[in-house]
């Protein structure tokens, strides 16, 4: 507001800052508490093995997390991604296999796991334009338009497989979820090589520049020159091949592509992405965070599991995590003002 | 309920509504406000001023219990008052007309006058003709007809501003605070709102008004309050006082006048604009607009809020759709789909709503300065922050900008500060053509000294300048040539030399709809 930020002068800013800083440090520092506390409660917790696996089992959350970011940074959402990663891991199953039964015959027969992937990923990609479409040209909010997007992608997925799954895959298809490079697992470096793209493109290209820009203040971006509507567009189609890339691995780790897969995932990785201090209002937030945000969530699931809590609390301690780490983002934009 | 009038009989006008005393108030350690004071008699019209920062909002806050104040009284007729919340201000006779309407844009005038305190018929059921009937009355008292079933979003910022008077009036108001009520008014409207302060003023109710105009507050008030730094720095009777000598109280130094030397160079034409028309059922219309812009020279475009000018500035851009007619940038055709193509011929616009419009309040100076290079066309593969701070560091010289730090978020900021801010993003860009739409609202007279010194430097360095203002003063103070508008149409072209107030204001409007 104009009249109480002029009323403060410009000397205000030291104590911002030090909110500032709180409030970018808060997911590290309860994601060290979290890990503190399951230590001592279970020592087992902190070995590389289980380390290792709760870096495995976040990877494709992340994954589909760095998409996600970008869409929120723009003020939208997109709730499809669990079910795109379902429906591309179809597609990825039927590329590798060449068929399902008798249906869905490839003329050229299976094909080996970079043309199942890239399929997947051109899946994802072309249904996040599709979406992005719809967001941007047609002024529809994201919320609705992967609302609906959810039902038809796993609609699609159920098409594919005729209800049911596709399994068993070549070796080569299946390291990708499974196999290791020394001690880190295959999807780890998957993940951490789209967080380091996207980390780059966000941080230092002039695109992540005009994402933060239309999350911020669209008409102004507009006025500056920057193409509002590409701008949009793009964000669900980086969801999209985040979520394909996500579908392939999945499929890959379970050795198998069905129609219920990645189901609620949204909650999951929009969780993550939020509890990683992304603002919901757009224009604040990155990739860090949700990298953050993500090892929150998986060493919360995983720990929760160690100490034999049960999953209906799980639940609840998670959705109860999500609206505090709003609450507390919108109370620090208070302190801010 | 009972619809209170303002005055329920005359008051005697020299008693003293409120008296302040000694506040002070520090946000997060800084002092923002310093044991100021402040009193007002009943029918008495005083004008606060100073300089955004100055500590006229915090004051404004503490009046009106939005803030509690660390230490100092407030006493109103007579008692000492604390005020925890808005509404003890409000209960006591204390009203808010903020720059930002407080009310509802969805309901009703009816509903939002009646606003927590609606007349209820025999069943505890809203008694809507009745409501309907007391929001005419009121609104009425005013001067004004607003169909008091109109939704509040439908109506003009003057018409939304009445209502809020409006509201204030439905109870027994002791104190009208208004923050800047002119500020986004044409100028019959401040005419007519004058007349409304003056007879609330005759009623016996005191008004604060907080205005950066000057030449209005030496017409409207009686007395005067100029905070500085969060001190009261000055006060007195208007009529003991000059516009040079309140500008001194609030800087704390001397404005230098605009140098008008060298005003008369005529380069080459470099936009011409020829029977620009908005398309049709465009509200405000424009209609068939032709001008040139010269290299150069700096152009005033005057009118009245809702004249058309901004909507001129929004097709030049490729922001609105082009009715009918054609430019030309160099004598070579232009008629821009998207900002983004006007930027590469050469414009730049500055646009009228720095908030709305103007800057991205989640980042950083630096990114609010560079973003203009986004839309450049060629622009590389990765930014360069290096270089957009050190460009930025440049201009902060040049424009005297008060940035502490340039990482920190743009609205930490003060309003001039900021507006520098998109100066600058867009004479990064060194445009050939550069539009300013109302370029100093809001902002501080230092400020504006230095905005208005910096146009006129780039016009010597030729570039053709078009100032869209709704502050004749200023729009006589740095054009060579203005050009006067009313409903939509080109009414007059005058240079500025030769132009007086009272000129502009009759060509502005002089309503061409009927004689062509």
């Amino acid at each position: 507001m104009t009249t109480t930020t002029s009323s403060l002068p410009a000397t205000r800013s030291t104590s911002n800052r030090a909110i500032d800083l709180l409030a970018r440090l808060a997911p590290a520092l309860f994601l060290v508490l979290l890990m503190v506390l399951f230590t001592t409660l279970a020592p087992r917790f902190l070995s590389t093995i289980n380390l290792f696996n709760v870096l495995r089992q976040v990877s494709i959350y992340g994954i589909l997390g760095v998409g996600m970011t970008f869409v929120i940074l723009t003020r939208g959402i997109d709730l499809s991604v669990g079910a795109l990663a379902a429906f591309t891991g179809l597609v990825a199953a039927v590329v590798a296999k060449g068929a399902v039964d008798t249906r869905l015959v490839l003329p050229w027969g299976g094909a080996s796991w970079p043309w199942a992937a890239l399929a997947a990923i051109a899946a994802g990609g072309l249904s996040g334009l599709l979406q992005g479409l719809i967001v941007s040209r047609l002024s529809v909010p994201s919320f609705v338009v992967t609302l609906g997007g959810m039902t038809v992608f796993r609609g699609l997925a159920l098409i594919i497989g005729n209800g049911g799954p596709i399994s068993g895959f070549s070796d080569s298809f299946g390291w990708w979820g499974r196999g290791m490079v020394g001690p880190v697992p295959a999807p780890v470096i998957a993940f951490l090589a789209v967080v380091v793209a996207a980390a780059i493109v966000l941080r230092s290209t002039p695109f992540g520049r005009a994402v933060y820009a239309v999350g911020s203040n669209p008409e102004a971006a507009r006025l500056c020159g920057l193409d509002v509507n590409r701008v949009l567009t793009s964000v669900y189609v980086l969801t999209g091949l985040c979520a394909g890339l996500g579908g392939f691995i999945l499929a890959s780790r379970l050795n198998s592509a069905e129609a219920v897969a990645g189901t609620q995932y949204e909650l999951n990785v929009i969780a993550a992405v939020v509890i990683g201090g992304t603002s919901l209002y757009g224009g604040a937030g990155g990739i860090v965070g949700t990298v953050i945000g993500t090892l929150l969530i998986g060493v919360l699931l995983n720990g929760l599991v160690i100490l034999n809590v049960s999953p209906y609390v799980q639940q609840l301690l998670i959705g109860a995590i999500i609206v505090g780490a709003v609450v507390f983002d919108v109370s620090v934009k208070k302190q801010k003002r | 309920m009972a619809f209170l009038l303002a005055s329920d009989g005359p008051r005697p006008s020299d008693a003293t509504v409120l008296q302040a005393v000694g506040l002070s108030k520090s946000f997060f350690g800084q002092t923002v406000l310093a044991g100021a004071s402040i009193a007002l008699r009943g029918g008495e019209i005083r004008a606060l001023l100073g300089e955004n920062g100055a500590g006229k909002s915090t004051l404004i806050n503490l009046l009106s219990g939005v803030h509690r104040p660390d230490s100092g009284t407030i006493v109103l007729d007579g008692r000492a008052v604390t005020l925890v919340r808005p509404v003890d201000a409000w209960r006591l006779g204390i009203s808010t007309i903020r720059q930002e309407f407080s009310l509802f844009p969805d309901l009703s005038v009816a509903e939002s006058l009646f606003a927590g305190n609606l007349p209820l018929g025999r069943y505890g059921t809203v008694d809507w003709s009745r409501m309907s009937d007391l929001a005419g009355a009121a609104i009425a008292r005013l001067g004004y007809a607003i169909d008091p079933r109109r939704r509040l979003a439908e109506l003009s910022v003057a018409e939304q501003q009445l209502v809020e008077i409006a509201r204030a009036l439905t109870h027994r108001s002791r104190l009208i605070i208004m923050d800047e009520p002119t500020a986004s008014l044409s100028l019959s409207e401040v005419a007519h709102l004058k007349q409304v302060v003056r007879s609330l003023a005759a009623e016996g109710i005191a008004i604060l008004f907080v205005s950066h105009r000057l030449e209005e507050v030496m017409d409207l008030c009686e007395t005067y309050s100029v905070l500085r730094d969060g001190r009261l720095a000055a006060e007195g009777a208007i009529a003991d006082t000059t516009i040079g000598d309140m500008v001194r109280s609030m800087v704390g130094r001397d404005i230098e006048a605009p140098d008008l030397s060298g005003r008369t160079s005529q380069g080459e034409v470099v936009l011409s604009v020829r029977g620009l028309s908005s398309p049709e059922g465009r509200s405000p219309p424009v209609r068939g607009v032709s001008f040139d812009l010269s290299r150069g020279e700096i152009v005033g475009l005057a009118g009245i809020v809702g004249a058309g000018r901004t909507e001129i500035a929004r097709m030049i851009f490729g922001l609105d759709r082009i009715g009918a007619g054609s430019m030309a940038v160099r004598g070579r055709n232009f008629r821009p789909a998207t900002p983004k193509e006007a930027i590469a011929a050469g414009l730049a616009l500055v646009p009228e709503d720095r908030k709305k419009q103007g800057l991205f309040p989640e980042r950083d100076v630096v990114e609010n300065f560079a973003a203009s290079r986004l839309g450049r066309l060629g622009a590389s593969l990765f930014l360069n922050r290096r270089a957009e701070r050190a460009s930025l560091t440049t201009f902060i010289r040049q424009l005297d900008v008060r940035a502490p730090r340039l990482d920190a978020s743009v609205s930490t900021l003060s309003g001039g500060n900021q507006q520098k801010v998109v100066l600058a993003r867009w004479m990064a860009l060194h445009p050939e053509i550069l539009i300013v739409d109302e370029p100093t609202r809001g902002v501080d007279i230092a400020a504006k000294a230095d905005v208005h010194r910096e146009l006129r430097r780039l016009a010597s360095q030729g570039v053709a300048i078009l100032v869209i203002s709704s502050d004749l003063p200023e729009v006589l103070a740095i054009s060579d040539r203005i050009l006067t508008m009313c409903a939509g149409r080109l009414t007059g072209e005058v240079p500025a030399s030769e132009a007086t107030e009272e000129d502009l204001m009759q060509l502005m409007t002089r309503d061409l709809s009927f004689t062509s």
